[in-house]
């Protein structure tokens, strides 16, 4: 059963990008029990743009893998606004590889502008690293679930969105390219975001119509951190649902359908 | 060098031969036969000319042997994106090629391989559904034929006019050359200028083995997105192909003229 709700492109990325809006931090909260976080790439640091860990879901265990942009302006500077360097894709990558080890299902958590860009992400491979990242959780031999929260903004935001299946909040984007950068270059006009963000087909309903998003989540009204419980309680029933669903035995098989569907995805028939 | 000019004079004045010429950067003009003798380089100051996808065919494959596959798939402007029809038509005229990529099958020094070729001379060479399509289908053949795989990368990056299309192409190309890998064949990666973008953040950077041209810009953000979205003061040599070998981001720097030797010598040790 699938729920469609139609939603205006500009009202979608306006209201994915408020400050209250429930990041992972708060899902942690009211998801998931007992977590358990896990930090650093054992290599160049530790980002607090994306938050890694363990966690029980509906009793059962979890990795958990969220973009994370801070709510005020202190935490919003310590997680560099959500746009995960390649520390926070490396430690992505580990907690991945723990994943299968112990073979533990994954819930990725998806709310990034996009990744970091700058002299310090290009310095220490941010290209190389999403590319490794992308190879890396396709192949991996246990359940990935991914859930939009809020931004959906090009291939930093990929990296997590790259499932078995994928849910997206009622009032989320995903997007190429940030209809603020799509104006500016196509249109040359950056005022002209509102326009580029329809031609861009971000919103849920345009997602799902891709066959990209397999599920939209309802939010309430006023939807916060302080009125969640609605979509929570939503998205712990299709977590269920589909670990259900992806209950193979070879875990060959899994891949290979997560395969099939992510390359079926082409745009054309 | 001064034969050349000389040379170029006495053509000139004889405008009914059509001898085509190609004016450098540095300001020189030598003629276009010359250019190609000299692996697409400058004659005067080693600067590397674009290479169209064709043409690099030519310098890398055995005579005769390139076998072009899906020569006929077209965008089917899956968003019905404003102005995007005209442009793809603008493209085809301007490179002559109906897409940013050609792909097929090829022999290097007798040694088979399938091999695939972007152009910046369409759209930039930016990845939409058939660029990715077709690296999706050449990986796939390759798998069934036991062949490695060499992909020339020249890309701006996602093409944004076909939206999220665009941005899976990422993770398409990524796992169509995941199952490559589990075949156990070699995938080559040669970065030529520039390399940016969603390309550099899926399969250019995904090879076995990554060469790259001598200085040419490869990165994620290029240089202009940088300065527009954190205005860091970026050194001379950032992002060419030089900083990312200090860096370990790929495995050698190939001139053009030793490109075909370097290509043999891989698939040889990796047969």
């Amino acid at each position: 059963m699938i729920k469609l709700i139609k939603n205006h492109a500009w009202e979608c990325v306006k209201n994915a990008r408020l400050q209250n809006r429930p990041q992972t931090r708060d899902f942690l909260e009211e998801l998931v029990e007992d977590f358990f976080e896990v930090k650093g790439d054992r290599c160049l640091g530790d980002d607090e743009a994306i938050v890694t860990g363990v966690g029980r879901i509906n009793g059962t265990v979890f990795t958990i893998i969220g973009q994370q942009k801070g709510h005020t302006l202190e935490d919003r500077k310590a997680c560099n606004f959500g746009m995960p360097s390649p520390a926070g894709y490396k430690k992505s990558m580990r907690a991945i590889g723990q994943a299968e080890k112990f073979g533990r299902p994954i819930l990725c958590l998806v709310d990034t502008p996009g990744a970091a860009c700058g002299f310090d992400a290009e310095e220490k491979g941010q290209g190389t690293v999403i590319a490794q990242h992308l190879s890396f959780i396709a192949k991996v031999k246990t359940p990935v679930i991914s859930v939009v929260i809020g931004e959906g903004g090009s291939g930093g935001a990929l990296a997590l969105a790259i499932s078995d299946r994928l849910m997206v909040m009622q009032n989320t984007y995903f997007s190429v390219i940030s209809p603020e950068g799509c104006a500016s270059i196509l249109f040359k006009d950056s005022t002209k975001a509102e326009t580029a963000a329809a031609s861009l087909k971000l919103t849920p309903t345009d997602l799902h119509g891709l066959g990209i998003a397999d599920f939209i989540v309802d939010e309430a009204d006023n939807y916060s951190i302080n009125n969640m419980k609605h979509s929570v309680s939503i998205i712990k029933d299709q977590i269920e649902k589909y670990l259900g669903e992806l209950n193979f035995s070879d875990k060959n098989e899994l891949v290979q359908k997560r395969y099939d569907k992510m390359l079926n995805l082409k745009g054309f028939n | 060098m001064e034969l050349f000019n000389k040379q170029i004079e006495i053509n000139k004045k004889k405008p009914k031969r059509n001898i085509e010429t190609l004016t450098c950067e540095c300001g020189k003009e030598m003629l276009t036969a010359l250019v190609h003798a000299n692996h697409s380089t400058c004659i005067y100051c080693g600067f590397l000319f674009k290479i169209p996808a064709y043409r690099r065919i030519e310098m890398i494959a055995d005579l005769g042997s390139f076998t072009e596959t899906d020569k006929s798939l077209l965008s089917t402007d899956p968003l019905h994106f404003p102005e995007y029809k005209k442009k793809l038509m603008i493209a085809k005229k301007v490179s002559s090629l109906k897409e940013a990529i050609i792909c097929g099958t090829c022999e290097i020094e007798g040694l088979k391989t399938g091999i695939a070729v972007m152009d910046g001379n369409f759209m930039m060479g930016s990845m939409g559904e058939i660029v990715g399509e077709k690296i999706c289908r050449l990986a796939n053949q390759c798998m069934k034929e036991k062949r490695p795989i060499i992909i020339f990368c020249a890309s701006g990056g996602a093409r944004m006019q076909e939206g999220m299309i665009s941005l899976l192409q990422m993770s398409r190309t990524s796992i169509a050359l995941n199952k490559l890998a589990d075949e156990g064949l070699l995938y080559i990666s040669v970065l030529t200028n520039p390399t940016t973008g969603g390309v550099t953040a899926s399969f250019a950077m995904q090879g076995d083995i990554i060469l790259a041209e001598p200085k040419a810009l490869i990165a994620f953000a290029g240089p202009r997105v940088i300065k527009q979205t954190v205005n860091d003061v970026l050194p001379d040599e950032f992002q060419t192909s030089e900083y990312l070998l200090k860096k370990g981001m790929i495995d050698a720097i190939v001139e053009r003229k030793d490109l075909r030797v370097k290509l043999k010598q891989a698939l040889s040790l990796h047969r």
